[in-house]
C-alpha cells in the first residue's frame, strides 16, 4: 500500500488491465485531479525537461532510474525484444508492418494537409512535430520525417529504438528532424505536462499499439495531454470481433505466419466504439475511422468498407473552452 | 520538376562533353530518332519539347511499309490526316534541347561530364551494422559517390548490368544499319516516312525537310561496308533501286497477291489509303554515311536493390519499327511516376517494392513490342515463297482492317 502511494505521489501510475487489481485501478482512478496538481507544482522541473527534448537530447533521464514499465506489459515486451535487430528486413517478420505504410502514411498525411496546408513541394509536412508510440524500428517514423515533419519516436524497448537510431543515421536526410528515446508514454508525458503549448505536438500517432498495452485509460489520457489543441491523434489497431479472432490471431499467426506466433492477444483488441468512448472521455474527438484489410497472397494492403479486423482512426483534441482556461490558470 | 521531388539530389555522369547548340547548324546531322507522340508528350512535360521545336524537327502523317517480294503494303496514318502520327528529331537537337533544360534545374540536378566509373559497390538487402547501404560509386577520378538509388541508362553494352550480373537474353542479327542524310530530287511536301522490306534488310526514308530525308538501310555487313565505300552517284542509285526495284517479284507472287487482294476485298470494303511512290533520290551529304551493327537485347531483370535500368541499358530493338527510342522514354515516365508517389509516401526511394511495380509494367508492355519487332525482322528476311505468300496476306489483311491498324499505331505511340 505504502508503495502504491509513493508511485501516486510521484506522478506514476501502475495498472493492471486485470481483474484482481481492480481495486488499485479505482484508487488510480481518484488521484486524477490530485496527480494534476503535483503535476503543476513541478512545472519547473518539466520545462527543463522540455527544453532539454527541445534540444533532441536522447536518454530520457526520467526511464534510467525507473525500474517497472507502466503502460506496457513486460509479457509483451520481451516478444519485441528478441526481434528488435529483424525490423527492417521486408521480407521478415514485420513484412505486414512494412506493407502497411502505404495506407498508414497516406491516411496520416492527407488527414494532416486538410488542417495543414502544404506549402512546401517534396516536404508536404514542413514544421509538424509529431509523436510516434511505441515506434519500434522507426518504420514509421522514418517515412514521416522524409516529408518533413519533426519525429519523435519512443518505445519502451531500447534494442528497437537502438535498431531505429542506427538505420536513420545512415540518412543524412533523416538526422535533422527524426529522433528517438527510450520511454514509455507517461514517462514522456510528464516531461510535457504543463509545459509550453510548443513542446506539444500536432500530431501524435500510435500504429499498431494500443492491442499491445496493458492500459488504455493512462494511454488515451497522456496523449491527449501532449496534444496542441486542434491537434491530431492516429490510432491503428485490431477490432475486437469473432472475425478478427479467427483472422487475425489464428489465420494470421498460426496458419499462415503473417505475424511470429503470439503477438497478439484477442483480449486486448478494442473496438473502434469503445475507443471513440475513451477517447471522447479526455476530450479528443474522433473525425473518421476506416477499415484495412490485409491481403496475404499479394502482400499489400487496402481500404476497406468494414472494421471488422483492422482499423485506422483520426480523432483531434478538441479546444478548451475559454472559461476552463482561466479556472486553470487561477488555481494553485 | 516533378513537385514530389523538389528536394531529392540527382546526379548524372556522362561521358561525353555537354552539348550545347546555341544556333542549329546548317547541316542535317545523321543520326534522328522517330519521335512517338506518347516521348513527345513527355518531353514537353519537363520542357524539353519547347526547345526543340524552336531548334528543328520534322513532324510525319503518314507510313507506308511495303514488300519487295510482292505488291503487299500497309499504310499508317491518322484519320484526315490532320494530326501528326510522329516526329523525326534529331538526336543532336534532343540532346542539346534536354541539356538547356537540365542548366535551369541546376539546384536539384548536377551533371558530371567527362566521368568515367571504374567500381561499384552494391548494398547488401538488409544492412549490417557497419556497412554503408547505399550504392557506391568509383569514378576514374578517384572520387567516391553515393546514392540511395542509381538508374542505369548507359547503353546496350550497359556495364551496370553486367556488374550486377543480371542475364541478358540476346543476339547480332547479321545486319548493320547505314544511316546518311538524303537530298531529295524535287521539294515536296515530304510527310510520309517510307520503309521497303528487302530479302536483305528493310530500307528506310524518314522525312527531314522538303528537301532531305534521312537513311536508315538496314542490311547485311558485307553489303553495309560496300554501301559505305561507294562513290555518291553509285550510292544514290543504289537507294533508288532500292526503292523502286521490282526483280525480287515473281509471276506465282503477283498472281497470288492480286487474287488474295480480290478475296479480301470481296470480303470487306477497301480500305486503306492509294500506294503512293517514294521521292527519288539525287544526292547524300557530305560525310554523312554512317554504319553501326545490330542486335536484339533484352534484360531478365530491369531491377536489383537500389538499382534500376532503363533504356537501351534494358532493351536493345532493331530499328525497322522506330521503337528504341521510344520505349527508353516509356521506361523514363514510368519511373518517373512511380518514383513521385513513392516519395509523396514518405520511402526510400531506392526501396524494392516501386522498383518491382517498375519492373513488371514496363516488361509486360516491353516484351510484346520487341518480340513483334523480331518477328517482322526474321519474318522478312527471306524471300522463299511461302515465306512470302504468307507475309503478304497478312500485311494485306492487315491494311484493310482499320481496326486493327489503329490498334498497332495506338501501341506504337505510348
Amino acid at each position: 500500500m505504502l508503495s502504491q502511494l509513493g508511485r501516486l505521489v510521484s506522478g506514476r501510475y501502475h495498472y493492471k488491465r486485470s481483474v484482481s487489481c481492480g481495486m488499485f485501478r479505482e484508487a488510480a482512478g481518484r488521484s486524477w485531479f490530485s496527480c494534476g496538481a503535483l503535476c503543476k507544482r513541478r512545472s519547473q522541473l518539466q520545462r527543463n525537461a522540455c527544453l532539454e527534448m527541445k534540444q533532441r537530447v536522447v536518454p530520457c533521464q526520467i526511464s534510467s532510474r525507473s525500474a517497472s514499465r507502466t503502460t506496457v506489459d513486460h509479457d509483451e515486451l520481451k516478444k519485441f525484444w528478441s526481434l528488435a535487430s529483424k525490423w527492417w528486413d521486408e521480407h521478415g517478420e514485420f513484412s505486414a508492418l512494412h506493407a502497411l505504410n502505404d495506407l498508414r502514411v497516406s491516411f496520416i498525411r492527407d488527414n494532416l494537409l486538410n488542417v495543414h496546408r502544404a506549402r512546401h513541394p517534396g516536404k508536404p509536412l514542413l514544421g509538424l512535430r509529431i509523436l510516434d508510440v511505441g515506434c519500434g524500428g522507426g518504420l514509421l517514423t522514418e517515412p514521416l520525417g522524409r516529408l518533413g515533419a519533426n519525429v519523435l519516436g519512443i518505445d519502451p524497448v531500447e534494442d528497437s529504438i537502438g535498431t531505429a537510431q542506427l538505420h536513420a543515421s545512415h540518412d543524412p536526410d533523416l538526422c535533422d528532424r527524426i529522433s528517438y528515446q527510450a520511454c514509455t508514454v507517461e514517462e514522456l508525458s510528464a516531461e510535457v505536462e504543463g509545459g509550453e503549448e510548443e513542446c506539444r505536438f500536432d500530431a501524435i500517432v500510435a500504429s499498431e499499439v494500443v492491442e499491445h498495452l496493458a492500459d488504455l485509460e493512462t494511454f488515451a489520457f497522456c496523449c491527449s495531454h501532449m496534444l496542441k489543441e486542434g491537434g491530431s491523434l492516429f490510432i491503428t489497431t485490431i477490432n475486437k470481433t469473432n472475425l478478427s479472432y479467427a483472422l487475425g490471431v489464428v489465420v494470421a499467426e498460426q496458419l499462415l505466419r503473417i505475424v511470429p506466433r503470439g503477438t497478439h492477444d484477442w483480449e486486448k483488441f478494442i473496438s473502434p466504439v469503445e475507443l471513440e468512448r475513451l477517447l471522447e472521455s479526455n476530450g479528443v474527438s474522433v473525425q473518421s475511422v476506416k477499415g484495412m484489410l490485409y491481403n496475404p497472397v499479394s502482400g499489400a494492403w487496402s481500404w476497406t468498407n468494414s472494421t471488422a479486423i483492422n482499423y485506422a482512426l483520426h480523432a483531434v483534441k478538441q479546444r478548451v473552452r475559454p472559461q476552463q482556461d482561466r479556472a486553470e490558470h487561477s488555481g494553485p | 520538376m516533378d513537385p514530389n521531388l523538389m528536394g531529392k539530389k540527382i546526379l548524372l555522369l556522362e561521358a561525353g562533353n555537354k552539348k550545347v547548340m546555341d544556333k542549329v547548324p546548317e547541316m542535317y546531322s545523321t543520326r534522328v530518332s522517330s519521335i512517338s507522340p506518347g516521348s513527345a508528350t513527355l518531353l514537353s512535360g519537363i520542357g524539353a519539347w519547347e526547345h526543340i521545336t524552336k531548334m528543328r524537327y520534322k513532324p510525319y502523317k503518314r507510313m507506308q511499309v511495303w514488300d519487295a517480294c510482292s505488291d503487299a503494303l500497309i499504310t499508317f496514318d491518322k484519320e484526315n490526316l490532320l494530326d501528326e502520327m510522329a516526329y523525326i528529331v534529331e538526336n543532336d537537337v534532343a540532346v542539346a534541347a534536354l541539356t538547356k533544360q537540365l542548366d535551369s534545374l541546376s539546384d536539384n540536378v548536377r551533371v558530371k561530364y567527362r566521368s568515367r566509373v571504374v567500381k561499384y559497390t552494391w548494398p547488401m538487402p538488409h544492412h549490417a551494422a557497419d556497412s554503408v547501404p547505399w550504392v557506391q560509386v568509383t569514378l576514374a577520378n578517384g572520387e567516391t559517390l553515393q546514392a540511395k538509388l542509381l538508374i542505369g541508362a548507359d547503353g546496350p553494352n550497359s556495364m551496370v548490368r553486367q556488374e550486377l550480373g543480371i542475364p541478358t537474353v540476346k543476339w547480332n542479327y547479321d545486319q548493320s544499319a547505314v544511316v546518311a542524310v538524303l537530298h531529295l530530287l524535287e521539294p515536296t511536301e515530304n510527310n510520309v516516312a517510307w520503309q521497303r522490306f528487302l530479302p536483305t534488310g528493310p530500307i528506310a526514308m524518314l522525312p527531314l525537310s522538303d528537301t532531305l530525308s534521312s537513311l536508315v538501310w538496314s542490311t547485311s555487313h558485307q553489303l553495309a561496308e560496300e554501301l559505305l565505300e561507294m562513290d555518291e552517284e553509285r550510292f544514290v542509285d543504289a537507294i533508288n533501286s532500292a526503292f523502286w526495284n521490282n526483280e525480287n517479284q515473281s509471276e506465282l507472287i503477283d498472281t497470288a497477291g492480286s487474287l488474295f487482294r480480290g478475296a479480301l476485298a470481296a470480303i470487306m470494303p477497301s480500305t486503306g489509303s492509294p500506294r503512293q511512290l517514294p521521292p527519288s533520290v539525287a544526292g547524300v551529304g557530305p560525310k554523312s554515311r554512317v554504319m553501326f551493327p545490330l542486335g536484339m537485347g533484352h534484360a531478365s531483370e530491369y531491377i536489383r536493390h537500389r538499382v534500376a535500368l532503363i533504356g537501351d541499358a534494358a532493351h536493345r530493338v532493331h530499328p525497322l519499327a522506330g521503337q528504341g527510342a521510344n520505349l527508353g522514354f516509356g521506361d523514363v515516365a514510368c519511373l518517373t511516376q512511380l518514383l513521385s508517389q513513392a516519395a509523396f509516401n514518405g520511402k526510400d526511394l531506392g526501396a524494392i517494392q516501386h522498383l518491382l511495380e517498375y519492373e513488371t509494367e514496363r516488361q509486360r508492355h516491353n516484351l510484346p513490342m520487341m518480340a513483334a519487332v523480331d518477328l517482322m525482322k526474321r519474318l522478312y528476311s527471306t524471300n522463299s515463297a511461302p515465306v512470302v505468300l504468307l507475309r503478304t496476306f497478312g500485311l494485306q489483311a492487315t491494311n484493310m482492317i482499320p481496326t486493327l491498324k489503329e490498334q498497332i499505331m495506338a501501341f506504337a505511340s505510348k
